[in-house]
């Protein structure tokens, strides 16, 4: 389950100790643009420590490495994925190859780690025109990419627009980003909402994201975490419903029936995918019970 | 009218009688910005006068220039309830050749009033005053709020000396400290900077880590058993402490509870909550924001104590006595819930008792909020470096990673054992601090002794050694 993903820079130790305290699903431990080049190598080696001997908890580790048009992204790689992280963030992937790059030299160190091939997943993060528009090619791009993540930041200075709150001008990219997603068969993360010192707008932003298909959204601030989650959770009406759904489907499976209707609307194979992820959620977050 | 009102500081020190070796006092209720501690202290020393017993009830970063008098000798002996690093280094690094006396805002009205620790001279801040020495800290451009901590001073001392930056009419209206206790009354241009007395505003912290303990803390009095009406409530004005206090507020008005009183060092966040009905009234033995010195000037219910009434075991009562809830902060915390408010980790002098140990005496649950680490140091450690408050006292440490409850509240653990609250044995949070941070060597000491704790009663609490 990954409602909320928290960014913290790589190279502040009092932030990544209390990384599994702060209500992320997931954490980004970030060696790029949070890192200034002169701390690159502070940075590598602290969050390499810290994945080496802090536990996370039931938090998520992805580590956002610097981008391959960079000298430091294989030196990052090089010392994050013998942590076994579950996921690397490719920042700037324009490109499938970007992507295919980016694998090889993971399957390159798997290999000379004797570690299970494509142990550690992909999640590129898109963040110009380009990659927009390559949303698809990239998602489906390697075994490894489990989801795709939208950068608005960056796109909006690619696209010669201003970042806004209301977000209109990322309004295409997101929509873009969802559909490719979800036809790869992989998940698709939303850019942060900025502000964080508005406690109201990261509601309407992140309930957007969700209305569009986003499986969840990012923060760069732990006070945005509370309300991704509870946006990104389902309800107890959503909970109540799945479960109706499964109980119908069990009835009339029992009875032979070959095609099953609740309060006057028929349940075909999405509503019960939903409704299996529902429940799945809800027993991850504890509201689980006894079907 | 009458011979009190004189020209000078000079002039009123000559006429009080102070000579070498006496003992002369100040309170802290101009924080930061005092600046009259240090001009009484120039005028001392350049009237030769030496060997000076200091009795400040706090000192601050601003009194600095101390350590120059006491190279001089002008001061030889310091009585204080809180010193922060900048003299307190100097002081842990050995400067003095006597160790300075702590005690606790409740100790030093005790020790004052029994005579333990005599005043010759107290030297009295004050914002506004008359002729007589009516005076207040409500009024005037360096106005402080409350003026508690001054009233043992006024009223053991044997001459009391009031300068202040604000004179007006006799008979002042809305004194504090009557003219029966003064004996000279000094003008002088400011007795502080306002923008070090009280800051504009307080604000509770923005820090996740501080917001999440926060929170705790106040599931951990929801489920006390002591959240309903008539509930007493003291904070200190650490960003955590105001945060726990701004979520109590939503609690006690969403749950219709209505408080009786909230006390000690008030800050904007309390007066809130009294404006909200979440207390009758405010205690008040010190103003830390703009807001708190409006408030106790405005409203009735904001109320001003003395030292004396707000934490003397000497008292024939107390404030701390009658609290329900302390939330108090530490820069260490042991396996035995002793908490060191005096030193940092290395040893240095960086702070005082204050009000710690008395309303850690006097509360029901006396809870301690601290993170389990502060950079790379671990703050629940084996022993502390200096036991300022004793674990007896303390009943609950609320950390980032879970809450330790003090073996001795049985009840306490099961309420929030029952309520789901992450409780965890004191040495496993140790334990679980150490693995992140590692074990950090103690700091070597030289065996001289800095510094005594004197505990409320008087007893020896521990001492401070050089470093």
């Amino acid at each position: 389950m990954r409602r909320s993903m928290l960014f913290l820079p790589g190279n502040t130790p009092n932030i990544i100790q209390n990384a599994e305290i702060l209500g992320a699903d997931a954490v980004i431990l970030d060696l790029e643009d949070a890192v200034a080049p002169t701390e690159k190598d502070s940075a590598r080696i602290l969050v390499r420590n810290a994945m080496r001997y802090m536990g996370f908890g039931r938090c998520e580790v992805i580590v956002r490495i610097n981008s391959i048009d960079t000298d430091f992204w294989r030196k990052d790689l090089d010392a994050i994925i013998p942590q076994r992280p579950s996921l690397i963030m490719p920042p700037k992937t324009a490109t499938a190859e970007d992507v295919k790059t980016v694998d090889a030299y993971i399957s390159e160190l798997e290999e000379k780690l004797g570690m299970e091939k494509n142990a550690v997943g992909l999640i590129p993060l898109i963040e110009t025109a380009l990659g927009v528009e390559n949303a698809f090619k990239i998602a489906s791009a390697s075994k490894r990419v489990k989801a795709i993540f939208l950068g608005g930041e960056d796109l909006t200075a690619d696209l010669h627009c201003k970042r806004t709150k209301e977000g209109n001008e990322i309004s295409y990219a997101r929509a873009r980003m969802v559909c490719a997603a979800r036809a790869a068969g992989v998940e698709v993360y939303d850019t942060p909402f900025t502000d964080v010192n508005d406690d109201e707008g990261i509601y309407t932003d992140a309930e957007y994201a969700k209305s569009l298909g986003f499986t969840g959204k990012s923060a760069i601030s732990p006070r945005h975490v509370k309300a991704i989650n509870e946006v990104f959770s389902p309800s107890m009406k959503d909970i109540d419903y799945a479960y109706e759904v499964m109980e119908a489907i069990r009835i009339g499976k029992e009875q032979g029936k070959g095609a099953v209707a609740l309060r006057g609307k028929m349940i075909d194979a999405p509503i019960v995918a939903r409704a299996q992820q529902t429940i799945e959620m809800a027993v991850e977050l504890g509201l689980g019970r006894e079907a | 009218m009458n011979g009190k009102l004189v020209q000078s500081i000079r002039e009123a020190i000559a006429l009080s009688g102070l000579k070498s070796g006496m003992s002369i006092s100040f309170h802290h209720h101009l924080r930061n910005g005092d600046y009259t501690l240090n001009r009484v202290m120039n005028e001392i020393a350049a009237m030769g006068i030496r060997e000076l017993t200091l009795n400040a009830s706090s000192i601050f970063d601003t009194h600095a220039p101390l350590e120059e008098h006491i190279r001089n000798h002008v001061v030889t002996k310091i009585n204080t309830n809180y010193m922060s690093a900048a003299l307190g280094h100097r002081i842990s690094e050995g400067l003095m050749d006597a160790p300075v006396d702590f005690r606790t805002h409740g100790g030093r009205p005790r020790d004052i009033a029994l005579g333990n620790t005599p005043i010759d001279v107290a030297f009295i801040a004050a914002p506004t005053a008359d002729c007589a020495g009516n005076c207040s800290g409500k009024y005037g451009p360096s106005a402080c709020g409350s003026l508690g901590y001054a009233f043992p001073d006024a009223m053991y001392a044997k001459k009391v000396i009031v300068i202040t930056d604000n004179l007006v009419p006799y008979p002042m209206k809305g004194w504090s400290i009557p003219e029966i206790y003064v004996d000279y009354v000094v003008e002088v241009d400011a007795i502080g900077n306002p923008a070090g007395i009280v800051s504009g505003t307080t604000r509770i912290t923005r820090d996740p880590v501080g917001l999440i303990m926060a929170e705790t803390a106040v599931k951990v009095i929801q489920h006390s058993g002591l959240l309903q009406d008539g509930f007493s409530f003291q904070t200190g004005a650490g960003g955590a402490s105001l945060a726990a206090a701004s979520f109590l507020k939503d609690v006690m008005l969403r749950d219709g509870i209505r408080g009786s009183f909230a006390s000690g060092g008030i800050t904007g966040y309390l007066v809130d909550m009294l404006s909200a009905g979440c207390f009758e009234s405010l205690m008040d033995v010190q103003c830390f924001d703009l807001k708190a010195v409006e408030s106790i000037r405005t409203n009735p219910a904001h109320q001003e104590i003395s030292a004396m009434q707000y934490a003397s075991p000497a008292a024939a009562s107390a404030v701390v006595d009658k609290l329900d809830v302390v939330i108090l902060g530490a820069t260490e915390v042991d396996t035995d819930f002793n908490v060191n408010v005096h030193t940092d980790s290395s040893g240095m002098i960086m702070g005082g008792s204050g009000g710690h140990s008395d309303t850690a005496a006097g509360a029901k649950l006396a809870m301690i909020i601290a993170p389990l680490f502060r950079a790379r140091l671990p703050i629940v450690t084996d022993h502390v470096s200096c036991i300022s408050t004793p674990g007896r006292d303390i009943d609950v440490l609320v950390t980032q990673r879970g809450v330790a409850v003090n073996p001795k509240n049985q009840e306490l653990m099961l309420r929030l054992k029952d309520a789901g609250l992450p409780v965890i044995p004191i040495d496993e949070l140790k334990t679980m601090a150490e693995c992140i941070t590692g074990k950090p060597n103690k700091p070597v000491r030289s065996g001289r002794t800095v510094a005594n704790v004197i505990y409320r009663d008087g007893t020896l609490m521990d001492t401070i050694q050089s470093v």
